[in-house]
């Protein structure tokens, strides 16, 4: 590797190899999409956890109502936001891991980028007119999803095509996990999203499956999203960005190989855990609890891999707040993924199912981890693409970090009091068989913890805003000549 | 990219000489626990694949050693629920609601489930506690627009108010100011003097002008006093009670456009004994007569 540029900005690799520059600025397009659609999406759901608690503000405008805004928080959160920042961050680290230049340069990449934001806009468009085929997180509309397949076929060649040209002679471990989540979500929105239009110029469609086959389908692709975008996606971020932050070697390469694969294996089975007590058959239920109970430790394997890769460099979280975001994020990934599995028992699920604990759940992951991943790449991503030494405030980056881990602590906990809660007052019988509590008595007691959740939405919101603020501050500053930084000097006195 | 193992100075763990933009990996074996953790939880999914039907064959499936079937399991907590509840519920079906009141124990059952199905059902409208709202009447007072002993309030639940019931409770006020009947001045008497018959009015001479205007229009169902007529769900004028607002405005709304407000047959949905049950309860909320 050629040394004097290997820290041009920072900890970041130089943008030119060879005489052959790395492709750019669509990456730095994607880093200012993922801010945006994150403000926006983060800001819907501050919104819509306010319906929740105050109904007035639905307007009584079809609109603005509940019903269509909560897709709308939903998929600008992982589709937006999460899409984003996976893509930018894989055109980023593939050229980097590979030593190579993206695949067809940078017009097919400015492809994929304006693609995707025109599937968003599409896609938010129908859910305020609602048009929704009502698959949760696979809402668009058969014209969406056959634009959103030709985008993703595109990414999907580029990615690969950079990895097949390739002047390193191994695959990098994040860029396995990039490929997994690329082609299994090609995979996963084809099949679920065969459908049927109506009719050439309109919007309505009939999908291919019907009753409990259409839900098996759907979840099949709704955990797997999980599993895939939110999971597989976020760990090939964190592969990059954590050793590379925290300048030390990955913890354990076997451990990323047998994680790796326990993982893509197991998720995939999962899915019937989101059908419990319904007329899913039985043996398809208890399949998929037995798997989603066994994804525990392969799920963990990450966890292990990302924190452990810290030992010898703690302290650099002290007084590195970006680095301090991406290990949160591993803490709440494991908090998240051990939860998930009890969650997943049948026993389990009969309280937790249908109630406020699974919004919580969801949401310490995609708060804790989806989106505190990311915010650790967006501050390491911003200096080393604008070349500027460092962001603009690293005080700014702590009190978003604190302002943010409060709202989450407030949300995930108001979540599950409710939830429980919730749970309990369904299931509560007299002696008589008869039921204790009226649905309308459950609402009344959640509103409460309704309340605290919007209130931890609104300082994550908050959290964000402080980091745009940052980002706008870096982005203008001045562009620092290039420091000459060591190369990572942990390994090794033979460098 | 040269390929060289080296040994980590601070971990002393041996890399395994890839290296990747600066990233370096460790050859650090798996952790003992991490593998004999995962390999409980498969041993745990083996055991749930004996026990439990969850392997799929060609055309069915293992029924698993224990033969679960969630079916069945939800067979045996209704029977268990409607053997608790069958001696009660047959008692009730030969009983009359006068005797269902006057038996303590079938008074606590029917109160006990009929809370339960004015939950689910009436308290939508109603309110939880059927404190009412605006509209929809408060059925814990003392006053009824149908009739408030236990045979009235059953046959206003059984079938429900202005709808296609065939033996639904039916009358319609007249739309005095829309249909061009009263002059808006002369609802405004009439209006004062409705509020007078409860001792509210502001306007003592409009009221006096009303009074005439009542008598000939209003009386024949509200009664020369505003006393109501239950037998045609005429609400009493001459108290505080007011189902649609008691201020000038909402009554002289009332008299413009009328009001008809509409409530389902139950004996529709529901069936004799849960009806029972439902007066019962309803009766027994505070002002049954």
């Amino acid at each position: 590797m050629m040394k004097g540029q290997e820290a041009a900005a920072g900890y970041a690799t130089a943008g030119t190899l060879h005489g052959e520059p790395y492709v750019e600025d669509v990456v730095r397009a994607f880093v200012i999409a993922t801010i945006f659609w994150g403000v926006a999406a983060f800001a819907v759901g501050v919104y819509i956890a306010l319906q929740l608690a105050y109904p007035v503000l639905n307007l009584d405008l079809e609109w603005t109502t509940f019903g269509r805004l909560r897709p709308l928080h939903t998929s600008a959160a992982i589709f937006a936001f999460g899409g984003n920042a996976l893509i930018g961050t894989s055109f980023y680290v593939v050229q980097r891991t590979c030593r190579v230049r993206l695949w067809g340069g940078s017009t097919p990449a400015w492809f994929v980028f304006w693609g995707y934001q025109f599937f968003i806009v599409l896609a938010a468009l129908g859910y305020v007119l609602g048009i929704t085929q009502s698959k949760e997180y696979a809402e668009p509309e058969w014209y969406a999803d056959l634009w959103l397949a030709l985008v993703w076929v595109v990414y999907f060649a580029i990615f690969l095509g950079t990895i097949v040209k390739r002047k390193e002679p191994h695959i990098y471990v994040a860029n396995w996990f990039y490929l997994a989540f690329i082609i299994t979500i090609a995979m996963l929105h084809i099949v679920n999203n065969i459908a049927m239009p109506v009719s050439l110029f309109g919007t309505k469609s009939y999908s291919a499956y019907a009753g409990v086959q259409d839900a098996m389908i759907q979840w099949w692709y709704g955990h797997n999203a999980v599993g895939f975008f939110l999971t597989a996606g976020f760990l090939g971020m964190m592969y990059y960005f954590i050793p590379k932050r925290a300048e030390r070697p990955v913890y354990s390469y076997r451990l990323s190989i047998i994680h790796f694969w326990a993982l893509i294996f197991i998720y995939i089975w999962a899915g019937p855990h989101h059908l419990h007590y319904t007329a899913l058959p039985d043996w398809a239920q208890m399949l998929g609890m037995t798997f989603s109970v066994m994804l525990w430790m392969p799920s963990w394997g990450g966890m292990i891999n990302g924190i452990m890769t810290l030992s010898g460099a703690w302290d650099k979280l002290r007084t590195d707040p970006g680095l301090r975001f991406s290990v949160t994020a591993v803490a709440f990934y494991g908090m998240s993924t051990f939860e998930g599995p009890v969650m997943s028992i049948r026993a389990v699920n009969g309280l937790s199912h249908y109630t406020d604990w699974t919004v919580g759940h969801v949401h310490s992951g995609a708060l804790g981890w989806v989106a505190f991943i990311t915010f650790g790449a967006i501050y390491f991503l911003v200096p080393a693409l604008w070349k500027r030494r460092e962001m603009y405030s690293t005080r700014l980056i702590s009190w978003h970090f604190w302002i943010s881990t409060l709202g989450i602590v407030l949300y995930i906990t108001s979540m599950w009091v409710s939830g429980i809660m919730q749970g309990l007052m369904w299931r509560a019988y007299d002696s008589l068989g008869f039921l204790q509590y009226s649905f309308v008595e459950t609402v009344a007691a959640m509103h409460p913890f309704y309340v605290v959740r919007a209130l931890g939405g609104l300082l994550f919101l908050s959290g964000a805003l402080i980091m745009v603020y940052n980002v706008w501050r870096t982005v203008r500053g001045k562009v620092e000549a290039a420091p000459v930084r060591a190369a990572p000097v942990a390994v090794g006195a033979a460098e | 990219m040269p390929t060289k193992v080296e040994k980590d100075q601070i971990t002393g763990t041996r890399t395994t000489g890839h290296e990747w933009d600066g990233i370096k990996e460790l050859d650090t074996p798996l952790p003992k626990w991490w593998l004999y953790v995962f390999y409980a939880t498969i041993v745990w999914s083996l055991g749930v694949f004996i026990l439990y039907p969850s392997l799929p064959t060609l055309s069915t499936y293992f029924p698993g050693i224990t033969g679960y079937w969630s079916r069945a399991e939800l067979a045996e907590n209704l029977k268990a629920q409607q053997e608790i509840r069958a001696p009660f519920v047959k008692r009730i079906q030969a009983a009359s609601l006068e005797e269902i009141r006057a038996d303590p124990e079938l008074f606590d059952f029917a109160v006990a489930g009929g809370r339960v199905i004015f939950a689910e059902n009436c308290a939508a409208c109603h309110g939880a506690g059927g404190a009412g709202a605006k509209g929809f009447p408060n059925l814990a007072d003392d006053d009824w627009l149908w009739g408030g002993d236990l045979e009235a309030i059953r046959h206003t639940i059984a079938h429900g108010v202005r709808n296609a019931n065939a033996e639904s409770r039916n009358s319609a006020m007249p739309r005095f100011g829309a249909d061009g009947i009263l002059t808006p001045a002369q609802i405004a008497d009439v209006a004062e003097y409705v509020l007078s018959l409860s001792g509210t009015a502001g306007d003592r001479e409009a009221a006096e002008r009303g009074a005439a205007l009542f008598s000939e229009n209003c009386a024949s169902c509200h009664g020369e006093a505003g006393e109501g007529n239950v037998e045609l769900g005429a609400p009493r004028l001459s108290d505080k009670i007011w189902l649609y607002g008691g201020d000038k405005a909402s009554i002289v709304q009332t008299i413009t456009y009328s009001r008809n407000g509409t409530m389902p047959a139950w004996s529709e949905r529901l069936d004799e004994a849960t009806i029972k049950m439902l007066t019962i309860y309803v009766h027994a909320l505070g002002g049954g007569k």
